[in-house]
Parts: C-alpha cells; structure tokens; sequence
C-alpha cells in the first residue's frame, strides 16, 4: 500500500480523469479524440486504481467477470448498430445513407450513430484495459 | 557466425529501404500522390455527408467503418490470446 500523499492525490485526481476521459469519448465526433483514445484514459484511470488502492479493492468495484463480459459486448455492439443500416434497406454499418438524422454538426448529440459507435468502443478499449490487467496480475 | 549471417541479411536490406526513403516525395507537399481527390472529398464533404465536426472521427467510424469494427475485434483477439496463455492450462498445473 502506497504511502498516504500518494493515496490522498490519487482519490483526488481520480474522479477529474475519468470525467475527462467520458467526455473525450462523448465529444469524439466533435473534437479530437473518440472512443479508442477516450477508453484508454478512463482504462488507465483504474488502472492507477489498482496500483494505488489494490487489486482486492478495484475487484469490490468491478468484478472480472463483469469487466470481461463488458468487453466482449463491445465488438458485439458496435457490430449489432451495424445492422441498423442493413434493417433499414441499405447496406452494413451504413449511417447518413440509412436515412438517420444527423442533426446539427457541431452538436453533442449529431452525427448519428457515430455517437452511439464511438461511445461501445470507449467502454470496450476501458474494461479491454481493465481486464488485461486482471488476467496480468492474477496469474501470479 | 550466428551474428553475421543475420547482419549479411539485415545490411542489404536496411541499405535498399534507406535508398527508397531517399525517393520519398517531400513532406507536405501540395503535389504529393497522398494529396488527391479522397482527400479533397473527406475534408469538403465529410461533415455533411457524416455529420461529425472531427474529420478524423468522420474517416474511421463512418467511411472507414468496417476497419474500426475489425479493430475493436483485434484488441478482443489479443485479450483472448492473453487469457489463453495465461490461464489457458490452471487445471493441469493445480
């Protein structure tokens, strides 16, 4: 267990990195950024959870199950909004063609389902991250 | 010898790529083979054929889509390999 200023700063800091890696992933479409870059902030923020709180305590949190069943509805999600387009008449992971609204570039909710795509591959670059480390640390 | 059979291998190769690096077009030069019309489309018409203000975003969730759906399942392929590695055999060792 790391010494009090470190896990003082941390229980700080967390709660500001993961925030900003939630919105990096809400804004993908707006600003530079997106899912891969998005998940892999709000990955690593857990993963200073880990070095700085123990593995015992982040598993409380969020089980390995949990995590690994996560990531595997990432890819499975982002493939299922594909299918919007071939259920609309048009083709695979098709988007403006498939007749969807994209409302007013610029804005938080636009472009259609790149929001939608952007915000399963966030959570799924995140418990990837997540459950790497625990298959990692538990082989001990 | 087990070091210089891969050096005489290595050697001519790294001298034939640093001979293609020689040939490379110049750096953000307009007239670049890079420089074409997908570009021109991508940057003119990506926020309204896509919606998203970030270009990038526009290339690899929309016109790129299928690449970054495979991608996702890379990253799932390489926890898999991880996982089978690593816990792959506990019941033979336990």
């Amino acid at each position: 267990m790391p010494d009090l200023i470190i896990r003082e700063i941390t229980a700080l800091l967390l709660p500001f990195i993961q925030m900003y890696g939630i919105y990096v992933i809400m804004h993908g479409h707006l600003s530079p950024g997106g899912g891969f870059a998005g998940g892999m902030i709000v990955g690593v923020s857990l993963v200073l959870y880990i070095l700085v709180f123990g593995l015992d305590s982040c598993l409380r949190k969020v089980p390995h199950r949990l995590s690994s069943i996560v990531e595997s509805f990432g890819t499975l999600w982002y493939a299922a909004v594909g299918f919007v387009g071939l259920l609309r008449g048009t083709s695979f992971l098709m988007n403006k063609g498939a007749g969807i609204s994209l409302g007013t570039p610029g804005k938080l909710f636009s472009s259609g389902l790149i929001v939608v795509i952007t915000l399963g591959v966030g959570i799924k670059v995140a418990s990837t991250v997540l459950s790497l480390l625990y298959t990692l640390i538990e082989e001990d | 010898m087990r070091k210089l059979i891969p050096a005489l291998v290595i050697l001519p190769c790294l001298a034939a790529l640093l001979l293609l690096a020689t040939e490379l077009p110049p750096y953000g030069n307009p007239d670049n083979p890079a420089n074409n019309e997908v570009t021109a489309r991508y940057l003119e018409k990506g926020v309204e054929e896509a919606g998203a203000t970030n270009i990038v975003t526009d290339i690899i969730v929309d016109y790129r889509a299928y690449d970054t759906l495979i991608e996702t399942t890379v990253l799932f392929t390489a926890l898999i390999a991880v996982m089978l590695t690593l816990k792959g055999d506990r019941k033979h060792h336990a």
